[in-house]
């Protein structure tokens, strides 16, 4: 086996054995993406010299005794999460000579523990979209089929870790930006519960949904480096100050000793339009949890078809009010203008790409006075009656068990002109954002033509831990 | 059924100060009609008595000492190298007011 292809639980090990260095193994990852990046555009930007000092300094680091699990360890980063001095545009041509003065709190953590930033991966730009073909350097391509989407909006996560060019990435989900394109690309993506990470550091897209989470290889590393991220931060006043558990531990655990309640629910699985092989792998799955002794309880989300219209009037909403700092004035790419205003409308013009303006010209409408109590209030409302619905299941089951999406990864371009259905896309995974669950997507089978399909485990807030355990059922069913 | 013209569109592309082609300010005027036509759908819910969700963490009235915190000198110096445009250490701007 390949070095860049070890999981993190692995190339720590190897690491620690002393088998082979951080070094060799930062320089097989970079090796993948010379090889692959030009095929899957998966990185904006790759830091070559920088990796291999980070690196250097790791093999320091585990010589001396000194680390963690995730020490010379090396991960990609999307680009609409800060890294100190390495590049950061978020996908967006505005913000194309951006080097940020420091790192989103998520990241500095795993840097202090001597993790190598290996580069910084494309994505929707700001995370708008749920194909990456709304990035403004470029598609990202499925590695399993290269005339498909990675899934966005971290597609280039998913992509780079499916085909390992990094061991594993930080992704952020907002509507579920890190679980679609680990479905579609065949890994494991959590999104975390709202305020369970900071958020300090990420480009900021709607603020009352955006999570920062890992997306790995196995369920296990998955669990890792959620506990190393995880926790409060003064830097983020929406941090909870619960304390974080042992994810990796408590996923250690003999698994055929628990028996859960898990919820199927109908509104989910008797989707019109949804794709048979899918919901074939998924039904399947949830048989094989039943043999292996979990109690499965069919349940009712009434308010599920109703998550997409609440999402796209609140996340637009506050989408246009956080871009409104990207203007061109303190920092970014500054258009030619002859006065303030123009300088505004024209930096914005040159910097954003259509979706992004799509988004921002949706908020802007919805807060306007005359239509803010007819759409936002109204969807703010609705919000309520989503998490309700949840918290009604959550009485009687454990965790919540779904289908990540409909389909699997669609051609690119195939639903680029039509701005509903491409929302559609989010139909499964919309709903857990709304109400600020953790959920997890797993990798639970392929269709005929190879193209991997993710199962969704939701959990009640805070609940990551039963999240991680089911997922980690799926996973060893399947293998 | 809110059907947005394309004088619409340019009133709220003011507002959020974006400078749009007229091709844009076309197909966005369709485009947001569908999108605001399919909101629609909520005013089937009844919301009567419901509250608004801001936020789902609990959290209030979370907050610090409001203490000043020095910026050391190596970060001053990538925020001001990281200006749009400057003269010395003096980020440039076109006048708030005219005349």
């Amino acid at each position: 086996m390949k070095l860049n292809e070890l999981t993190i639980v692995e190339a720590a090990e190897g690491l620690k054995k002393k088998e082979f260095s951080s070094v060799e193994l930062t320089e097989a990852c970079l090796a993948r993406i010379q090889e692959r990046n030009k095929a899957l555009n998966a990185f904006i930007t790759v830091c070559d010299e920088s990796a291999l000092d980070e690196a250097k300094k790791a093999d320091e680091m585990i010589a001396a005794g000194k680390g963690s699990v995730l020490t010379g360890i090396p991960f990609a980063v999307k680009d609409a999460i800060c890294t100190k001095d390495v590049r950061s545009t978020g996908a967006a041509k505005i913000l194309d000579n951006y080097f940020p003065s420091f790192d989103a709190t998520v990241i500095k953590k795993i840097r202090d523990a001597g993790g190598v930033l290996i580069g910084k991966n494309n994505c929707d730009t700001f995370g708008h979209g749920a194909s990456n073909e709304n990035s403004m350097y470029g598609s990202v391509r499925n590695p399993h089929d290269e005339t498909k989407v990675a899934g966005g909006s971290s597609g280039g996560s998913a992509a780079a870790v499916a085909d390992h060019m990094c061991i594993y990435a930080i992704g952020e989900d907002t509507g579920g930006s890190i679980r679609w394109p680990a479905a579609a690309c065949g890994i494991v993506g959590l999104r975390p519960s709202y305020g369970r990470n900071s958020r300090y550091g990420i480009m900021p897209m709607a603020s009352s949904f955006d999570t920062v989470g890992p997306m790995t290889k196995t369920v296990e590393d998955t669990a890792i480096v959620m506990e190393a991220i995880a926790g409060h931060d003064p830097l983020d006043a929406t941090t909870v100050t619960d304390k974080v558990p042992k994810y990796a531990e408590a996923i250690s655990h003999k698994l055929t000793a628990i028996s859960y309640k898990i919820g199927v629910p109908k509104e989910y699985m008797e989707l019109e339009g949804m794709d048979e092989e899918v919901k074939a792998e998924i039904e399947n799955k949830i048989k094989e949890l039943k043999n292996a002794g979990h109690e499965i309880i069919p349940i009712s989300l009434p308010h599920t078809k109703y998550a997409i219209p609440v999402y796209y009037i609140l996340v637009p909403s506050e989408d246009s009010s956080n871009l409104a700092r990207l203007d061109g004035v303190r920092y970014g790419v500054r258009a030619t203008a002859d006065s303030l205003y123009n300088l505004y409308a024209r930096s914005r013009a040159f910097g954003f790409p259509e979706e992004v303006k799509r988004r921002i010209m949706i908020g802007t409408y919805a807060l306007s006075a005359g239509y803010y109590d007819a759409y936002y209030r109204l969807a703010q409302k609705v919000r309520t009656k989503i998490i309700h619905d949840f918290e009604e299941a959550f009485e009687q089951v454990d965790a919540i068990v779904t289908s990540t999406a409909p389909f699997p990864a669609f051609g690119i371009g195939e639903k680029a002109n039509d701005v509903l259905a491409m929302y559609l896309a989010d139909i499964f995974v919309s709903p857990a954002s709304v109400a600020g669950l953790p959920a997890l997507s797993v990798p639970a089978g392929e269709t005929k033509a190879g193209l991997p399909v993710g199962l969704q485990v939701i959990g009640p807030r805070l609940g990551e831990e039963v999240v991680l355990l089911v997922g980690k059922m799926v996973e060893k069913i399947r293998n | 059924m809110p059907v947005l013209s394309s004088q619409d569109i340019e009133y709220i592309a003011q507002l959020a100060r974006l400078e749009l082609t007229d091709t844009e300010k076309q197909r966005y005027a369709e485009q947001l009609s569908v999108v605001f036509d399919y909101f629609e759908m909520l005013r089937e819910v009844d919301v009567t008595d419901v509250p608004e969700t801001c936020q789902v963490t609990g959290l209030e009235d979370v907050a610090r000492e409001d203490v000043a915190v020095a910026c050391d000198v190596e970060t001053k110096k990538k925020l001001i190298e990281a200006f749009s445009q400057k003269v010395g250490n003096v980020l440039i701007v076109p006048g708030v007011f005219e005349n």
